[in-house]
């Protein structure tokens, strides 16, 4: 009975289910069908079997779970008709796969079916097996499959041929049974069967090197010789595609013979001829075509060298790439990526078409083309390739230019022949497509620049050209304050100009102009303006005239809601108002930035050394500075060995900054004192404590900030030698507090020696209080001093929460004993006294020298009052 | 190697799909462009989408030309094929397909030899 001759059912099951509208009606029908399905196969029924089948084959396509309907495929593949076996079979192929052990039981029946006297059923069971037997299987069924592969009628013959190539990727071992039957087959006339046959020599060759070998010896010339009759074949029009023979015969021929040629080089030789002859003779216009020049472009490039052909192929390969068809071009491109690693010059003479590409308005076609191009450049057409891609950036997609600007600025930086070309490239890209460029790339731009020193005019006239032209990308307005900070006055004074430039007057407040621009933007985001408030404060000092109007300007961001800005321009303001004499030397001209550290850094193989940015949160610019600081470290002979040390906090750095001595000389011996103690202080310097009032913390913040700023002119200042930190031991005291730039006035005093006794001073006196000293030394000990300090109320209130701090120079050791109280009663009635020991290292070279501070409370008020002790006898 | 052929429609219902490796019943309603390490090519002829998954290794422009053929000898057999009539045949359409493709590879390049075989099939049942 003919399964489908009752296909109504089947078709009405299909048409009923196609109308239903929503899922869940779908769900109903399915279901009902299965349970009619399966009942039916509970009742053994025979008739309606291969119709329920057909029906259970549907119902998983739809995705269904359907595993109940296996046994009935097994059921019917064991039945005798064929129109039953046929069906079981399909049902077997569409719900069972190999990893299901129900395949198992299949084995019998496909055995005998392998042996039926119908080859139609061979056919069937072969089919079967083809494509889903399972390794065990495949071992039992081997020699029936290879017995049919000798089968009279060629159907079958080609059906086992493809079946035993599943049989050896499953089953590797019995590669050699099939080695002779498949180099037999490849001596057919029929197509089909040769197809096959080629498809099995080419699986058993991947499989199997000793195959491989086999088929070199003794098939090259007949595949060579079939290949040639194909191609020459007259017009038939059984296997005529587009105008070629049997065009899939072709490519499986050209496969074969790539795994044959491939290291050897006789083999390769055998097949020159033909190759030259299919890639010179096959017609282009058609998709078969192209996939015979694909093809046998592949093979060309795998088998060994043979030049003149290889530069044939990537014609060929150039050719696609003028192709209209986007599949065409996306292969070529991909053979040229691959060929280029061999044959690098021939690729180069297609780089207009390759150029071409990138413009191409398929995005994977244009990345594609991006990526041939970058292995293409090398020093000698940089040049070029870089304009034409820079030309290109104009016009590109958003999307795309992120790609492109990075590709770009690797490929400028990699090959660049001279710096003022770098720059020039960096500049367009930058006015182009600043803002996809990294920020190492402007980074990097910015070490150039300032390693160029021949260009820093040309370079910060060109800058301040493109700022003016446009604003838009954030990298340029970067770069551009920060070259017009730096070389402000080159580009006022038109220094440096170079033979091609013409001629700009840029008055000082022009400048100044352009900063502004850059703070008042409201686009412009933290960095930007960060890096231009660093660059006013630069010009205020290198145009003096401007200075009232910069000061304005920074005054202004002085409320800024940004921390950043709001620290940066109070600390500047401050330098400027108050601290004119080191300005200038603040100021100076950044020293050149050193390029490999740089690079070595970048790289990962220095330490990062000094880094700045702890202080400050922002990722500023002043990472630019963090190459200078590792020379400066060196200029200033902090570090003690070799290599900077990697110093990971602020606080260590300011350690190594403030140790610096009173006496030039002894620069190093600062970092041999107590680091630790350097350290507490500073920690406690920079936590702003509650013993701090409101106007010294700004200047203990300048020196710390501004001190990492610029560090190369803080060597210049000499003042900054003088200051003075180290910190008693006491816990009672705190010595941060001090404003300390005021000490650049140096201690000038210096007291000798002289004998045991020394006279008691009155250390400090105001108008609510006084302060004496009264000195003992211990016999034998000249270096440790005694004192004992008096406190006096002079005021008619009394004191409370009376507590005196006081700090030292480093060569000097101060220790406190506890006050005798915290009361000072009122109108000297009593006083408070204390004890101090001062532990003198450079005694006989250097005198005492301090600073105090005394905080109480009185009338509800709280108090400080600060002095600096200066008349210490002299030889203590 | 030809992984999987798959027949969808343009709301993604799957028409016809033969599977010559196995795979997770989950992956089969999944379709990926770059489907683990192997490459997908398809055509889309009216509404329907044929698609291959094949090794990465292979000729795709050859496989382009292999769908072509497919369509080809379907047109011949349904006479003017449109999508309903390979709803209505799958059983047709997959027997049509074991003649064409085994065991994940080309089994023959005659659209005639083909089409005479299905003839010959269909005359024993």
């Amino acid at each position: 009975m003919n399964p489908f001759s009752s296909g109504n059912r089947l078709r009405d099951m299909i048409r009923a289910i196609r109308a239903c509208k929503t899922a869940a009606e779908e769900r109903a029908v399915v279901r009902k069908e299965c349970a009619a399905i399966r009942a039916a196969i509970n009742e053994n029924d025979q008739g309606y079997r291969h119709r329920n089948l057909a029906k259970l084959m549907f119902i998983h396509m739809l995705g269904y779970p359907t595993h109940f309907g296996q046994m009935e495929c097994l059921k019917l593949i064991a039945s005798a008709g064929f129109p039953e076996k046929r069906i079981g079979y399909l049902g077997l192929m569409l719900l069972l796969d190999e990893r299901q052990e129900v395949l198992m039981l299949v084995t019998n029946s496909l055995k005998q079916d392998l042996n039926h006297s119908n080859q139609y059923i061979v056919g069937l069971a072969l089919c079967a097996l083809g494509n889903i037997s399972s390794a065990e299987m495949a071992r039992d069924l081997a020699p029936d499959v290879e017995r049919l592969l000798q089968f009279r009628d060629p159907n079958i013959r080609k059906k086992a041929a493809l079946c035993s190539i599943r049989i050896i990727k499953k089953v590797p071992d019995l590669v050699e049974n099939f080695m002779y039957p498949a180099a037999s087959l490849l001596k057919e006339k029929h197509h089909g069967v040769l197809v096959t046959g080629v498809q099995l020599c080419t699986g058993l060759c991947k499989v199997s090197s000793e195959a491989l070998e086999y088929f070199r010896e003794n098939c090259t010339e007949g595949l060579v010789k079939t290949l040639r009759d194909i191609a020459n074949s007259p017009y038939s029009p059984e296997y005529d595609v587009a105008g070629i023979t049997d065009p899939f015969l072709h490519i499986r021929l050209l496969m074969l013979l790539r795994l044959l040629g491939q290291g050897d080089a006789d083999a390769s030789d055998c097949m020159t001829d033909i190759l030259a002859q299919v890639a010179s003779r096959t017609e282009s216009n058609k998709n078969a075509g192209n996939a015979i020049l694909y093809e046998c472009v592949q093979t060309i490039m795998s088998i060994e060298d043979n030049g003149g052909l290889r530069v044939l192929a990537i014609n060929i390969l150039g050719r696609f790439l003028s192709n209209r068809d986007n599949n065409i071009r996306y292969v070529g491109l991909n053979m040229l990526m691959k060929a280029i690693v061999v044959e690098a010059k021939a690729v180069q003479r297609h780089r207009a078409t390759i150029l071409e590409c990138v413009k191409d308005s398929d995005a994977s076609i244009q990345k594609r083309a991006l990526e041939l191009v970058y292995l293409l450049v090398n020093e000698s057409n940089v040049k070029p390739f870089t304009k034409e891609l820079i030309e290109y950036l104009e016009v590109s997609d958003q999307e795309f230019k992120g790609d492109i600007t990075a590709k770009i600025c690797s490929l400028v930086e990699k090959f660049s022949p001279e710096k003022i070309w770098y720059i020039d490239q960096m500049l367009k890209v930058l006015s182009e497509a600043g803002n996809f460029v990294k920020d190492e790339v402007w980074h990097a731009l910015i070490v150039v620049i300032s390693n160029a020193s021949d260009l820093h005019g040309y370079t910060v006239r060109a800058l301040y050209r493109a700022f003016q032209a446009s604003t838009e990308q954030e990298s340029l307005v970067r770069v551009a304050v920060w070259c017009i900070g730096e070389y402000g006055d080159m580009l006022v004074n038109n220094v440096g100009m170079l033979d091609i430039e013409e001629p700009i007057t840029v008055t000082e407040s022009d400048a100044v102009d352009a900063i502004e621009v850059a703070i008042k933007h409201h686009r412009s985001d933290l960095t930007t303006k960060a890096m231009a408030l660093i660059a006013l404060f630069k010009l205020s000092s290198r145009f003096p005239a401007c200075s009232e109007r910069i000061k304005d300007i920074i005054f202004q961001n002085k409320q800024s809601l940004l921390l950043e800005l709001q620290q940066r321009s109070i600390e500047f303001n401050c330098i400027l108002q108050k601290y004119h004499n080191i300005r200038s030397a603040l100021l100076e001209r950044m020293p050149i930035l050193d390029e490999t550290t740089l690079r070595g850094r970048k790289d990962g193989s220095l330490p990062t050394a000094v880094s700045t940015s702890t202080i400050i949160p922002c990722d500023l610019p002043n990472g630019v500075a963090e190459p200078a600081a590792a020379p400066i470290g060196d200029l200033l002979d902090l570090s003690l060995d070799d290599v900077p040390p990697p110093i990971s906090s602020c606080g260590d750095i300011l350690q190594d900054l403030l140790a610096i001595d009173l006496s030039p000389a002894s620069a190093l011996s600062g970092t041999s004192h107590p680091p630790k103690a350097g350290t507490d202080v500073l920690l406690d310097l920079l936590s702003i404590g509650t013993l701090v009032p409101a106007e010294t913390s700004p200047s203990a913040l300048d020196i710390s900030s501004s001190g990492q700023d610029n560090k190369a002119p803080l060597a210049n200042s000499n003042g900054l030698a003088s200051l003075p930190l180290l910190i008693a031991d006491s816990p009672a005291s705190s010595a941060g507090m001090m404003d300390l730039l005021d000490a650049f006035d140096p201690i000038t005093q210096k007291l000798e020696e002289n004998g045991p006794a020394y006279p008691s001073i009155v250390a400090y006196e105001s108008r609510s209080l006084r302060m004496t000293f009264n000195f003992s030394k211990q016999p034998g000990n000249p270096r440790t001093t005694f004192i004992l300090a008096t406190f006096t109320n002079l005021s008619p209130n009394v004191y409370n929460d009376f507590l005196f701090q006081a700090a030292v120079p480093k060569f000097l050791q101060l220790h406190l004993d506890p006050a005798s109280s915290s009361t000072l009663p009122a109108s000297g009635d009593g006083s408070i006294t204390q004890n101090l020991k001062v532990n003198n290292t450079q005694h006989g070279k250097k005198s005492l020298a301090m600073r105090i501070r005394i905080a109480y409370k009185t009338n509800n008020d709280d108090i400080l009052e600060e002095g600096k002790i200066n008349n210490f006898p002299r030889d203590l | 190697m030809i992984r999987f052929i798959l027949l969808q429609n343009r709301q993604g219902k799957t028409r016809l799909a033969k599977y010559y490796v196995p795979l997770e019943d989950s992956e089969k309603h999944k379709v990926e462009y770059e489907f683990r390490t192997h490459k997908v090519i398809y055509r889309r002829y009216a509404g329907l989408f044929f698609s291959l998954c094949v090794d990465i290794t292979d000729n795709e422009l050859a496989y382009l030309e292999s769908i072509h053929l497919f369509v080809e000898i379907l047109d011949h057999f349904f006479s003017n094929v449109c999508e309903l009539d390979l709803v209505f045949n799958f059983h047709k359409v997959y027997l049509i397909l074991d003649e064409f493709i085994l065991a994940g590879e080309l089994q023959e390049t005659s659209k005639k030899a083909i089409i005479e075989r299905m003839g010959e099939l269909e005359k024993l049942d």
